[in-house]
């Protein structure tokens, strides 16, 4: 008996060791690839150092006195800000619109549709800012049909006019994410249970009412996580402000990436590694911030839909 | 309501929305088949006079693109290979094995999600840099390994904490160790998991822009195809027809494996949200 035991233990040991084993690499990668840099960038942030030869100049706090106190931060600051309410607006509920069409069973064709809208969301962000700066310059084709079809007189400047610019940033990058942020709401739509729908059938429910009072209640929940995803992805927006405006014109498109990006790597002078820190440490704790308030209104959410619901059902049925 | 009517009018809005959806890369093959000529004049026609094979072999030879494609087809393959072999490994000794401590690593993973990772650029550079790794192929694959794969772990672990016990034990009684078990009965039988983390990172990978941009500043014969085409851009401002050519050699792997895959790729993804 004792004997016998012994032999479990000693192989579960060893299932242990393994697993241990299973799982070094990739804690090494994580220690070593992710742990450092966030915290290397808490200690650059102190320093003021251009990034070569060793990290003497030892400043405090100075980063941060010097960030706040300069206008293009803010400048950058805001921009970020206005980018991310247009997109969260725009993409999260054109998605919801095709989800709601798309999830119709007796659409025909429909995974092909989806296959359509999802398209952009595979290709290159880089490569879509270029192809789209050609598509809204000055003799490119928004202009070109616009002008065909006469809504305007004379080509509009979409990229070298501040206001246009912002826009034209962010219906490409709705356009680009819209596809994503639809399978999240199918996926919301196909778990609300079918009895609902059943019991407002014979209600004599119409289709109006059925969308107001069950698919929309009980969607809340994931959509609040969608705003929480979509939030926090597009206030790190690179890859098409870089390729599409530059930041341009006159930095009236410069994001907070953007500003960080052309302090360390691409600065006219010495590189600025431990400025571009600070900023790098701000934008991360203004996400943290911002995630843990729409963190807090994803569980209120759902509380409450809890609640809701029972109403709902307990009424219709 | 006559919902015929409805459904077709539905289809007609589906449709036409869908094209002007696509407009772009209908725009961007069309363009690489014309002159620059022709493509300045013919404006919104997509529609070419003739195929004008000879912007694929200029976007090629002359800017650099089959040593962009090059670099673009190492940097996806390590970094995918590195990125799925390790998630899959944690991912079973999280699902499979109930050692002392899992409960702690399962909360860090978790947790791990909500960090934000976007601003770690700077110091990746530093620390390639210290490594003596920037301007090289193998300090990218570095870098691009370098985010939390917690989505593939978690899908990982929750796909082998279903594998029945049964077939684990099937495989001891034959003289079969751990590591046997895992590579030969275990992992095979997880091949719609590794299919969807093998397509989402070479996905990503492929599109990646960043971290490509930053390490290889110094060494342009490095540059992916993305970061090869802002250059070609900056430095051929007029020759809009290579441009697209460009284009379309960059983005065509991406689309044909995500339309060969799409039934796999979107069920993954709409399956790890839930």
């Amino acid at each position: 008996m004792s004997k016998t035991k012994l032999k479990v233990n000693k192989q579960t040991k060893k299932r242990y060791i393994w697993a241990y084993a299973f799982i070094l690499p990739q804690l090494i990668v994580f220690l070593g690839l992710s742990l450092y840099p966030i915290i290397m960038s808490y200690v650059y942030s102190l320093y003021d150092w251009s990034g070569i030869g060793p990290m003497t100049d030892f400043v405090g706090f100075d980063n941060y006195l010097k960030v706040f106190s300069e206008e293009k931060f803010w400048n950058a600051f805001k921009n970020t800000f206005i980018y991310t309410a247009g997109f969260v607006t725009i993409s999260v509920s054109i998605a919801l619109l095709f989800a709601l069409i798309l999830n119709n069973p007796k659409l025909k064709g429909r995974v092909v549709y989806r296959t359509v809208y999802f398209l952009p969301v595979v290709t290159t962000t880089a490569i879509v800012g270029i192809i789209m700066k050609n598509i809204f310059g000055n003799t490119g084709l928004i202009n070109d049909v616009l002008q065909m079809i006469g809504v305007i007189d004379q080509a509009v400047p979409w990229l070298t006019n501040p206001v246009t610019a912002m826009i034209v940033l962010i219906i490409v990058g709705s356009w680009k994410e819209i596809g994503i942020i639809m399978i999240y709401w199918l996926t919301g739509l196909q778990m609300i249970p079918k009895e609902l729908y059943e019991a407002a059938k014979i209600d004599g429910a119409s289709s109006w009412q059925v969308l107001r009072h069950i698919t929309l209640p009980l969607l809340a929940p994931i959509g609040a996580t969608i705003l929480l995803l979509t939030t926090v992805s597009s206030m790190r927006v690179f890859d098409l402000v870089k390729t599409l405006t530059d930041g341009g014109p006159f930095f009236s498109t410069e994001t907070l990436e953007l500003y960080i990006y052309r302090f360390a790597f691409a600065s006219e002078g010495p590189s600025q590694v431990g400025y571009a820190s600070t900023v790098g440490v701000i934008l991360g704790v203004a996400v943290f911030i911002i995630s843990l308030m729409l963190g807090w209104i994803v569980m209120k959410v759902n509380k409450h839909k809890n609640k809701d619901a029972i109403s709902t059902g307990g009424k219709k049925l | 309501m006559n919902s015929k009517l409805t459904m077709g009018l539905t289809h007609v809005f589906l449709i036409i929305f869908g094209l002007i959806w696509i407009y772009p890369f209908i725009w961007m093959v069309s363009s690489s088949f014309k002159t620059n000529a022709s493509f300045l004049t013919s404006g919104s026609n997509p529609i070419p006079e003739e195929l004008h094979w000879e912007n694929y072999a200029r976007a090629w030879n002359v800017a650099n693109f089959s040593s962009y494609f090059l670099n673009s087809v190492i940097i996806t393959l390590g970094t995918v290979i590195i990125v799925v072999l390790l998630s899959c490994l944690t991912g079973y000794a999280l699902g499979r094995v109930d050692f002392p401590g899992r409960k702690t690593i399962i909360v860090i993973t978790g947790a791990l999600m909500f960090i934000p990772t976007g601003y770690t650029i700077i110091p990746l550079y530093e620390l390639m840099k210290f490594l003596g790794l920037s301007n090289t192929i193998f300090g990218v694959v570095l870098a691009e390994s370098s985010g939390a794969h917690v989505l593939f772990i978690l899908l990982f672990a929750a796909f082998f904490s279903r594998v029945p016990k049964e077939i684990e034990e099937a495989a001891t009684i034959d003289g079969s160790g751990f590591l046997g078990t895992f590579f030969r009965v275990i992992l095979p039988s997880a091949k719609p998991v590794v299919a969807t983390a093998v397509i989402m990172q070479f996905i990503w990978t492929w599109s990646s822009f960043l971290i490509p941009l930053v390490l290889t500043l110094n060494n342009p014969e490095l540059r992916t195809l993305a970061v090869g085409m802002l250059s070609f851009v900056g430095k051929y401002q007029t020759d809009w027809t290579g441009m697209a050519a460009g284009a379309s050699i960059s983005l065509l792997p991406v689309i044909l494996i995500f339309i060969i895959m799409q039934r796999y790729f979107i069920e993954g993804i709409s399956g790890s949200v839930k």
